[in-house]
């Protein structure tokens, strides 16, 4: 007789249902537990106090009222385009082209700046700006889009090509329109008087940016939630083939989605150029449209987690210039707990839908028994 | 008469003073909330330091002075790494403590720059440098929007321009450092032909430059110069990798160069990505702010190289004197603002350090300019009987005279580098 032995295995099983507020509790836990894990990493490798650092962080976004209100500029920024990004997502169609897009949508902002700059009052060019640069992003997502809907490419692909075709056209601006010559500098547009640049709105600079924001946010969500449109796109999304069954015109759905969702990421880029740098250049988008995916994703589409994630991500990124300039150590410090913090956020949602058991199964004839 | 128009103009001064004084504590304590108000206090300011001749501030004591700079780079990078040298050599010869410096790295040429130059502000800063070209534009705004804090730009063009009391800018004449390494180079190449190793007529040079703009041509065109001046036959190829700063771009764009038959490679772009391409194809080459020695051991002959501790230093003492600070600064070696670093004992040609001398002391006395007209041509024709042609060339008749052009003379132009020319014997590549 084979001896008994036995051997202890963990197990991924499936969660029933873990109710709201467990899974909320489970999300903060694992920002408690990345924050320790950064502080070792921060003591480990440059001998720092953590909380020092993390203090310098804070400082870098909010300790001032100008440091607090470049925080929300680049926070807004990044949720117009994470928003722009949710009806396509929804569709399971992967615009991975939102940073040409917003080039495309910063480059005729420019434009407009140094071209009708000197004719228009202040206000109609901002709604020109505003209107040409949803004009240029949708332009930019209309190729890939047709493509999907007539032939089925890959739009993954497609989108991500163009981002490249955008920066040469930009730099082929930049050279036109530089100043001086030979520098690759526009330069800011327009510096002695401010035409088209976005105003102070009760003495802040960035309150018009935030408007359009909510605005636009507003309607993205009346659009996905109450209207037909809605509805019908998120069935593309689920399943093309009952989409076509219920006699939607899969086609047109593409088609109609894709644009709204490139026309949003257009206007970011007037927000950009006509609200923060009133100068172009191939940087302008900065990898935001990429990061605007994280942000997109890691929020599951919901309009309040949205705003949680893009105000981290925003509060790393400012509170870095500070921890830099403060204990001597560059900007990679705060990619690093950028980098853990995403770590443990998506990790943790593999534990929100499974639980890991540990049983001991027995080993008999070389073959296992549970 | 005179004494009475001093006493006044003081006076002015002090209340211009102690009014920027209230309006920084003011701003500090409320930022923002007071913008009307801080707004039309400015105007009048500066309207007064128009009128006053001598626009000094009430000196800051060097205890209460705080200094902030925003670096493109960081210590990782030539150039800053030069530009931190530079504040260190400030901070020891005027006993400036490290808590009252504030450097910011890694800032962008874009509205960043303008961020972190009000944060600066924000954080008490009475003196604000920025150390890269593209970050002019938004260190202008700052500088509009922040009368009572001094704004000094390395490398730009617009203080004079902006009429602005508080902007300035400030350079260096690397072009004499640039034309002394040339001097090194040309010894180099006059060896080679001697011993055979070319002839004369594959004496070239390549460039590996950031822009094609008039700091980057200002600078290969001297290093041609003083080339030439000990080489004749010199040719040189000038390529562009469109970046200040990007290793691979440069160390790849040093390999064309090699490749097109070039035999020295000497560059106005930030990184070691040149000569660590010349050490691996073993082709000499002179490097740009800091010692390439240990990047290319055997290939490496000198660096053209700038001291900004000379600046650094004197504008923070203006500002514990409350002298005013120069719109336009430009030195070179006179006042040990620029230098060439360690010669490679090993490899440069014999009597170099002889050759090296008698330029420095020439470019110091006046007798050596490095833009004689004499020693170079545009077109086949002279720069004068170009200018005196008309056309294109007639807009540089301001700064020829008395046999060369005055670049970066800071009277009279500005300290930002002019001249743009392409000169006849180098063949610039513009089109990528």
């Amino acid at each position: 007789m084979a001896a008994k032995r036995t051997k202890r295995v963990i197990h991924m099983v499936k969660r029933g249902n873990m109710t709201k507020f467990t899974a909320i509790l489970v999300r903060i836990l694992a920002v408690i537990l990345a924050m320790i894990v950064c502080g070792f990493v921060v003591v480990g490798v440059t001998g720092d106090n953590p909380v020092g650092v993390y203090r310098g962080i804070w400082d870098g976004a909010f300790g001032t009222g100008q440091r607090g209100w470049v925080t929300v500029r680049e926070t807004v920024t990044l949720l117009l385009i994470a928003v722009g990004l949710v009806p396509a997502f929804k569709m399971r169609y992967w615009n991975l082209g939102a940073e040409g897009q917003i080039l495309m949508g910063g480059l005729v902002s420019a434009a407009v700046l140094l071209y009708l700059g000197p004719i228009f009052e202040d206000w109609l060019l901002i709604l020109i700006m505003l209107a040409a640069s949803m004009a240029a992003g949708l332009l930019w997502g209309l190729l890939p889009a047709v493509f999907k809907a007539y032939f089925n490419t890959n739009e993954t692909l497609f989108t991500l090509m163009m981002n490249y075709v955008a920066m040469q056209i930009v730099t082929f601006f930049v050279i036109l329109w530089e100043s001086p010559k030979g520098s690759n500098h526009v330069g800011i547009i327009n510096a002695a008087h401010n035409e088209g640049w976005f105003p102070q709105i009760l003495g802040q600079p960035y309150l018009l940016d935030i408007i359009i924001v909510a605005v636009v946010m507003a309607l993205v969500f009346i659009y996905m939630t109450r209207t037909k449109q809605g509805y019908e796109l998120t069935v593309v999304g689920e399943s093309v083939n009952t989409a076509r069954y219920a006699g939607i015109n899969v086609r047109a759905v593409i088609i109609r989605t894709v644009l709204l969702s490139s026309a949003i990421c257009g206007l970011a880029g007037a927000m950009i150029v006509g609200g923060a740098s009133h100068t172009i250049s191939t940087s302008t988008a900065g990898g935001r449209g990429f990061t605007a995916i994280i942000v997109a994703w890691m929020s599951q589409f919901s309009p309040v987690a949205m705003i949680a994630v893009s105000l981290m991500l925003s509060f790393m990124d400012q509170g870095a210039v500070q921890t830099a300039s403060q204990f001597g150590l560059n900007e990679n410090v705060s990619d690093i707990i950028t980098g853990i913090l995403l770590f443990f956020l998506i990790g943790c949602e593999f534990f929100v839908r499974y639980r890991l058991e540990v049983t001991t199964v027995e080993i008999e004839d070389g073959k296992e028994r549970a | 008469m005179r004494k009475k128009f001093v006493s006044v103009s003081l006076a002015m001064a002090l209340c211009a003073g102690i009014l920027a004084g209230c309006r920084s504590t003011d701003n500090g304590a409320a930022a923002g909330t007071v913008a009307p108000a801080s707004e039309a206090a400015t105007g009048q300011t500066a309207g007064e330091a128009d009128t006053t001749e001598a626009s000094g501030r009430t000196p800051i004591s060097a205890a209460d002075v705080k200094v902030g700079i925003i670096y493109i780079g960081d210590e990782n990078e030539g150039y800053t790494a030069a530009h931190m040298a530079g504040i260190d050599a400030m901070q020891k010869e005027l006993g400036i403590s490290d808590d009252q410096v504030i450097e910011m790295t890694g800032i962008p040429e874009d509205e960043s720059s303008y961020d972190a130059v009000t944060d600066l502000v924000g954080q008490g800063c009475n003196i604000v440098f920025a150390n890269s070209f593209g970050q002019e534009d938004f260190v202008l705004q700052a500088a509009k929007e922040h009368p009572e804090v001094e704004f000094c730009h390395a490398t730009g063009y617009q203080a004079k321009l902006s009429g602005l009391p508080n902007m300035h800018n400030y350079f260096t004449a690397v072009y004499e450092s640039r034309y002394v390494s040339g001097v090194v180079a040309g010894m180099k190449l006059n060896e080679m032909i001697a011993d055979g190793t070319i002839t004369e007529d594959e004496a070239k040079l390549g460039y590996v430059g950031a822009y094609p703009y008039a700091e980057v041509i200002s600078g290969f065109t001297s290093f041609f110069l003083g080339v030439r001046s000990q080489c004749p036959s010199a040719t040189m190829e000038v390529k562009y990798t469109n970046s200040w700063s990007d290793m691979a771009a440069e160390n790849a764009t040093a390999s064309e160069l090699i490749s097109d038959g070039c035999v020295l490679i000497s560059q106005h772009a930030d990184t070691t990505g040149a000569p660590a391409a010349c050490e691996k194809a073993g082709v000499y080459c002179v490097g740009y702010n800091i010692d390439m020695i240990p990047t290319a051991p055997n290939e490496a002959l000198t660096s053209a190289s700038i001291d900004w501790g000379p600046y650094y230093t004197y504008a923070v003492r203006c500002l514990i004197d409350g002298a005013p600070i120069a719109t336009d600064w430009c030195q070179g070696f006179n006042d040990g603002a620029v230098k060439i670093t360690a010669l490679n004992d090993a490899i440069v040609a014999e009597g170099t350090e002889e050759k090296v001398k008698e330029a420095e002391d020439g470019i110091s006395n006046g007798t050596l300019h490095v833009f004689d007209t004499s020693t170079f041509t545009v077109g086949g024709k002279s720069l004068e009987d170009q200018i005196a042609d008309g056309g294109d060339y007639a807009k540089y008749a301001n700064y020829v005279s008395d046999g060369y052009f005055h670049e970066s003379d800071a009277a009279e132009h500005g300290c930002s580098p002019a001249f743009d020319i392409i000169i006849d014997g180098i063949d610039s590549i513009t089109e990528q």
